[in-house]
């Protein structure tokens, strides 16, 4: 199998589904000629056409009010919006429109939408080109809000979400593109070609949405995780030498609650890490559902670690970051109660 | 520097509040016949004095006169006329409903009847509306049945929306007619996205869509203009200029400073100026729009110059914030009465035979609506299964749902 990191995992879901569906149109700022600022779109263009990968203005409203116009019809529209941190100028076309379309119009029209979208922080992106808004979409009902953590759930999720019928938000970390991340920003970043996961089969395959993956099995805490944080999780695990369970939840919403039950109830204990500000971030969720479903087989608090409830800051961007020593901290705290 | 500073914050104002003497002197309305038509290749550049004008056909004697009379057949006239009578009767039959409690909500579209009646007979019947909540008269010209969409109004169990939607806001695939949002001028961008995928698919429907002047001051409606323009989509933008948008008069649209059909030119749009109460002229421009559209000649806008004669809505009061007599003293006329008037003008219609369409007209809205009550009003509490509350939203029911709807017993 190649050996892919997440860009070329996503650019080869997109090239695989083009050839394969005709009413499938790619459309974004920058995506077009020069195949996107992250190049996720690379070739794309030249390889199926003008009027197949084309480049948008600068109007994400606009964007996403033509795909569900589009959806509407009858086509299979993948936008990208360049950073989660522009997305909010489209928000009533998601929220309003896409998401409640079937239910409006009793199952008569719908919105078949992908928005691919880069977000998190780690990369020196300031408050604009860093954040993890996926608890707006968690809370809108019709959506799917989708997180890969490396490239063979990248490419299986976004197959999966783009024969979705339902609109996906599609949230792509974008620190992860080049390599995993364990949170040590001082020191040399990995890359995906020494991960197992960074093989990746050139061909058609599907990671269903709404399946958790458990990247660790562990007997003395559950963590509950996606994206970036997955490997932050991982690395805090091994340093503390604690034997934690770790689940990478991949899919938000639909959310696999029999994964996460079957694990807390097994180890009692539970740690949720995102990179997201905290205060009615998914983590609420998460807490909220163990401790509607687990109550009587935890034996410490649940913890959160979490960004700060912060502005993104740039100078100060490992300071805000979650990383593997505010984890491997809130799981000896866990342990300890 | 001839120009001196003059502070202070400028807000504008109608020129008539209750009480005063109604004041339309500001509209210009230049001569039927006046304007003249060009052809649908023409290069937008070339026609930008059209924004400022006002296309109009039927004259004072209801003569259909200059270059953009459509010349319909008398059987396309009466047609038009059928529809905009019933489309009137429909919505006061639907009024009085509301004020009896068999729903809670309404909103007429008085006054108004010829733009979505002339552009609905302009369009073919599977060109793909966009529409505002006032364009029932779409669904109307089109044939679609007036008992479907009174069982929407009442929410009952034939309410094809299953009680979710709010009365008015219809939705049909079949008749074209995409589902009405409460949420202002978000269908303007999403009709230029169906006509891209119309034109991807090199399909020779088009897409037409509608926002009122209030509306048009969304970024949505920009974005449509935009997105239309750059991809030259087959698509139709129409601004419905009625006045009013509940109680704020177009100038908080911008419409003190510029025309609404002005906005087309800085993006390189054809943008058309139309009396809205002209079936003619209403017919004409749409007719004009959709050759160009569908030749692949790109977009159009047109601005529709029409009186919104009713209250924004059954909630709505406004004898609070315009002259009682404000609709009354529209100098554009009714647009029923001017194409009545045509239509006796030309020998093809009588005093008589409109009275009798309209009593024929009220006697099948009366008898489709006792049928539609049949099925339930929302004061009898007759309403779909409540367990279709949680259907729809997605199309498989996630766990979370499933046991919600579990949780509430249904």
């Amino acid at each position: 199998m190649p050996a892919m990191n997440m860009i070329q995992a996503v650019n080869s879901a997109m090239d695989i589904m083009l050839a394969r569906d005709n009413d499938i149109v790619i459309f974004g700022e920058d995506v077009g000629y020069f195949g996107g600022v992250f190049r996720a779109t690379e070739g794309l263009q030249k390889k199926y056409g003008l009027d197949r990968t084309f480049d948008t203005p600068i109007a994400e409203a606009g964007i996403l009010g033509v795909a569900v116009g589009m959806g509407a019809y009858g086509l299979r529209p993948v936008v990208e919006i360049q950073f989660a941190d522009y997305i909010y100028p489209a928000l009533d076309q998601l929220v309003s429109e896409a998401a409640r379309l079937r239910y409006r119009s009793a199952g008569e029209f719908t919105s078949p939408l992908t928005v691919r979208v880069p977000c998190g922080g780690g990369i020196f992106g300031g408050q604009t080109h860093s954040q993890s808004p996926e608890s707006l979409f968690t809370h809108v009902c019709g959506l799917k809000t989708v997180i890969p953590s490396n490239p063979y759930d990248a490419k299986g999720l976004l197959i999966s979400a783009i024969e979705d019928d339902d609109p996906v938000i599609f949230f792509e970390p974008k620190r992860l593109y080049n390599g995993p991340f364990d949170g040590h920003h001082d020191r040399p970043s990995g890359i995906w070609a020494n991960h197992p996961l960074g093989e990746v089969p050139a061909d058609y395959y599907k990671i269903p949405l709404g399946k958790a993956n458990i990247v660790r099995e562990g007997k003395d805490v559950t963590i509950l995780s996606y994206g970036t944080m997955v490997h932050v999780a991982q690395c805090a695990t091994e340093e503390t030498g604690i034997d934690a369970e770790v689940i990478d939840l991949r899919t938000l919403l639909p959310l696999d609650i029999d994964t996460i039950v079957e694990s807390v109830k097994k180890t009692g204990r539970c740690v949720i890490v995102h990179e997201a500000t905290r205060t009615s971030g998914f983590g609420a969720e998460l807490s909220a559902l163990v401790q509607e479903n687990c109550f009587y087989h935890l034996e410490a608090p649940i913890e959160r670690v979490t960004g700060w409830d912060t502005p993104y800051p740039y100078s100060l961007e490992w300071h805000y970051f979650p990383g593997p020593d505010r984890v491997g901290a809130a799981l000896k705290r866990v342990m300890e109660g | 520097m001839k120009n001196t500073a003059n502070s202070g914050l400028h807000v504008p104002e109608p020129t008539a509040r209750p009480g005063d003497k109604v004041d339309f002197s500001y509209i210009a309305i230049p001569p039927a016949g006046s304007v003249r038509m060009p052809d649908t290749a023409v290069d937008p550049s070339e026609i930008r004095d059209l924004c400022y004008d006002l296309i109009r056909v039927m004259d004072e004697n209801g003569q259909a006169v200059g270059p953009w009379n459509p010349k319909l057949s008398a059987d396309d006239l009466r047609r038009g006329l059928r529809a905009m009578t019933l489309t009137r009767v429909f919505d006061d039959r639907m009024m009085r409903a509301q004020r009896q409690g068999k729903t809670t909500f309404y909103m007429k579209c008085t006054g108004e009847e010829a733009v979505a009646v002339a552009q609905g007979m302009a369009l073919r019947r599977d060109d793909m509306c966009f529409p505002t909540y006032r364009q029932q008269g779409l669904l109307i010209v089109r044939d679609w049945p007036i008992l479907d969409m009174m069982c929407q109004v009442f929410a009952n169990t034939k309410d094809r929306l299953k009680g979710r939607q709010l009365p008015i806001m219809y939705s049909t695939k079949e008749g074209a007619f995409f589902s009405i949002s409460g949420n202002l001028a978000t269908q303007t961008s999403q009709a230029v996205g169906w006509g891209m995928a119309a034109a991807y698919k090199h399909d020779q429907r088009i897409a037409a869509t509608w926002v009122g002047d209030g509306a048009s001051a969304e970024g949505d409606f920009h974005h449509a203009l935009t997105f239309a323009a750059v991809y030259q989509a087959p698509v139709i933008l129409n601004l419905v200029n009625n006045q009013w948008a509940i109680s704020s008069f177009q100038g908080f649209a911008g419409g003190d400073r510029t025309t609404f059909a002005a906005r087309a030119l800085g993006y390189g749009i054809p943008g058309l100026r139309v009396d809205g109460n002209d079936f003619l002229a209403v017919y004409a421009v749409t007719a004009w729009a959709a050759e160009r559209a569908r030749a692949g000649l790109g977009p159009t806008m047109i601005e529709l110059f029409t009186y919104r004669a009713s209250a924004h809505s059954t909630s709505d009061d406004p004898s609070k914030y315009r002259p009682a007599d404000e609709a009354a003293c529209w100098p554009l006329g009714d647009p029923i009465d001017r194409l009545k008037k045509h239509l006796i003008a030309l020998g093809e219609w009588s005093e008589d035979q409109q009275k009798a369409l309209e009593e024929e007209l009220t006697e099948y809205v009366t008898k489709t609506a006792k049928e539609a009550e049949s099925y339930g009003t929302l004061d009898q509490g007759v309403a779909p299964s409540p367990a279709t509350m949680f259907e729809d939203v997605y199309k498989e029911m996630p766990w979370h749902l499933r046991r919600q709807r579990q949780e509430a017993g249904i």
